[in-house]
C-alpha cells in the first residue's frame, strides 16, 4: 500500500497555497508536513482527507486493503476540531463513532485505556481538559481500523508523557503496516521519517 | 446508521438541545391566540386547524439551522462526510433529520389534540389536525435538511434558514390545512388533500437528503 501525489496543487479561497508536489508515503512510513502558518498544511490534509478538492495533479491510494475502498474511506482525520459532542460522555461519544466507523482492534476500554484516560471515560467530554480531549479524540483513532491516519497537528496541548505515549501508538500504527501524514511544527518523535516542506516562495 | 439517531436523539434530549424551545413556543403561540382574536367560540373553532398548522410550521422551523451547524462546529461533520464510502451521506442526513423530528417535532404533533382544546375544536377536527400534522411536518424537515445544509458554513444562518425553506413549505401548510377541513366541512374532501400531504413527504424524502449532501460536500472548506 502506498499514497501517490503527482503535481499536486492546492488552493484556499481562490488563492494557489502550493502547486507542483510530488510524494510517496509507503506502508509503515510517516510523512511529516512542515512549513511556516498559512503554507498550507492543513488544505493538503484536507484535500487528502477527500474534504476539499485539488487545484490539480493526482492523488491515489495503490494497493489499500480489500476492506476500503477510496482514499477517504481508508483514512483517519484527526483535524484541529476534536468531533467529540460536549454533552456526551467521553465513552458515549467513542462508541458512537466506533458504531459508526466500524470495529477496530481495541475496545473502547482498551483504546482509553492505552492514552491514559482509563478512569474518566464516565464524564461528559466537555468537562476534559484541552489536552484530555486531544487524547480522548487520539482514542478515536484505535476504536476503528484505518490504515491511513491523517494527523493535523495531532500533539497541540499534550503534556511531554502523553506525546511520548502518543509517539508509542504511532509506531505501532506504522509497525502493523499503516500510514501515517501529519502537519506539525514540532518533532513527533518518530525515527526514520520522511519530510515535507511547504511553503518554499512559488 | 441506529447509532447516530440514538446519538442525535440523546443530543436533543440532553440540557442545551432546544427540543423544549419549540414546543414552548408552538404553546405561547397558540395560547394567545384566543386571547388576539377574542371569546367568538364558533370563529376559534374554525380558524383552530389553521393555527395549530401556523403554529407548527414556525415552532418546526425554529430549530432547524442546528441540524448541521453543531456537528460542523466540533468537526464531526467532516468525518460523517469522509465515511460516505461506507454510510451513503444522503442517508445519513435522512436519519439525521428522521433524528431531528422525533425529538423536536413529533413533541408537537403530541401536544396538538391539547392545543386543540384551546381553540374550542371539534373531537373530529382536532383528530384530523393531528394526524395530518404526523404526515406532513416530516417534509418540513426534510425540506429544511437543505436550507440548512446551504446556510451550514454562516455564523448567523437561522433565518436565513426559515426565509430560504418558507415559500417550498407552503405547498405542505396549504394540503395540511385543507385535509384538516375536509375532515369536518362537508362538501370538501379529506382524503385528496390527504393523499397529496402524504406524496409531499414522499418526495422530499429522497430529494431532500439528495441536495443536502450535495450542499454540505460543496461548502466543505
Amino acid at each position: 500500500m502506498r499514497l501517490v501525489a503527482e503535481k499536486l496543487g492546492g488552493e484556499r479561497g481562490g488563492e494557489l497555497l502550493f502547486h507542483g508536489l510530488d510524494f510517496m508515503v509507503s506502508a509503515g512510513e510517516a510523512l511529516l508536513v512542515t512549513g511556516r502558518n498559512g503554507s498550507g498544511k492543513s488544505t493538503l490534509l484536507r484535500i487528502i482527507a477527500g474534504l476539499l478538492a485539488q487545484a490539480e495533479g493526482t492523488l491515489r491510494l495503490e494497493g489499500e486493503p480489500a476492506a476500503f475502498e477510496g482514499l477517504a474511506a481508508a483514512a483517519h482525520y484527526l483535524g484541529h476540531l476534536n468531533a467529540m459532542k460536549q454533552v456526551l460522555s467521553v465513552h458515549e461519544n467513542l462508541h458512537f463513532w466506533q458504531s459508526f466507523n466500524g470495529r477496530g482492534k481495541y475496545s473502547i476500554a482498551e483504546a482509553l485505556e492505552r492514552v491514559g484516560l482509563g478512569e474518566i471515560g464516565h464524564l461528559p467530554f466537555g468537562y476534559l481538559s484541552t489536552g484530555q480531549k486531544r487524547r480522548a479524540s487520539i482514542a478515536r483513532l484505535l476504536t476503528s481500523e484505518r490504515p491511513v491516519w491523517l494527523l493535523d497537528e495531532p500533539t497541540a496541548g499534550l503534556d511531554k508523557a502523553s506525546e511520548t505515549q502518543f509517539a508509542a501508538l504511532m509506531q505501532e500504527h506504522l509497525a502493523r503496516g499503516g500510514l501515517i501524514v501529519a502537519a506539525t511544527h514540532l518533532p513527533l518523535g518518530l525515527a526514520g521519517s520522511k519530510e515535507l516542506a511547504l511553503g518554499a516562495p512559488l | 446508521m441506529g447509532a447516530l439517531f440514538l446519538r442525535d436523539v440523546r443530543l436533543g434530549l440532553r440540557a442545551g438541545g432546544g427540543a423544549l424551545v419549540g414546543i414552548l413556543f408552538f404553546l405561547a403561540v397558540i395560547a394567545v391566540v384566543p386571547f388576539g382574536v377574542g371569546p367568538d367560540l364558533k370563529l376559534l373553532a374554525r380558524i383552530g386547524a389553521a393555527m395549530l398548522w401556523v403554529g407548527a410550521l414556525l415552532a418546526t422551523l425554529l430549530g432547524l439551522d442546528r441540524l448541521f451547524q453543531a456537528d460542523r462546529d466540533d468537526g464531526s461533520l467532516d468525518l460523517l462526510i469522509m465515511a460516505s464510502e461506507r454510510h451513503m451521506l444522503p442517508l445519513t442526513i435522512l436519519v439525521k433529520c428522521l433524528a431531528h423530528w422525533s425529538v423536536s417535532v413529533l413533541p408537537l404533533v403530541i401536544a396538538s389534540p391539547l392545543l386543540g382544546l384551546f381553540m374550542n375544536m371539534e373531537p373530529a377536527a382536532i383528530g384530523a389536525t393531528a394526524l395530518t400534522l404526523l404526515v406532513g411536518t416530516p417534509a418540513i424537515t426534510l425540506i429544511g435538511a437543505v436550507g440548512a445544509a446551504v446556510a451550514v458554513s454562516l455564523p448567523r444562518g437561522g433565518l436565513l434558514v426559515s426565509v430560504i425553506i418558507l415559500p417550498l413549505a407552503i405547498p405542505v401548510l396549504i394540503f395540511g390545512v385543507s385535509a384538516s377541513y375536509g375532515a369536518v366541512e362537508d362538501p370538501a374532501p379529506f382524503l385528496a388533500p390527504f393523499l397529496i400531504l402524504g406524496a409531499i413527504t414522499l418526495f422530499f424524502a429522497v430529494l431532500g437528503p439528495v441536495a443536502a449532501a450535495i450542499a454540505l460536500r460543496s461548502s466543505a472548506d
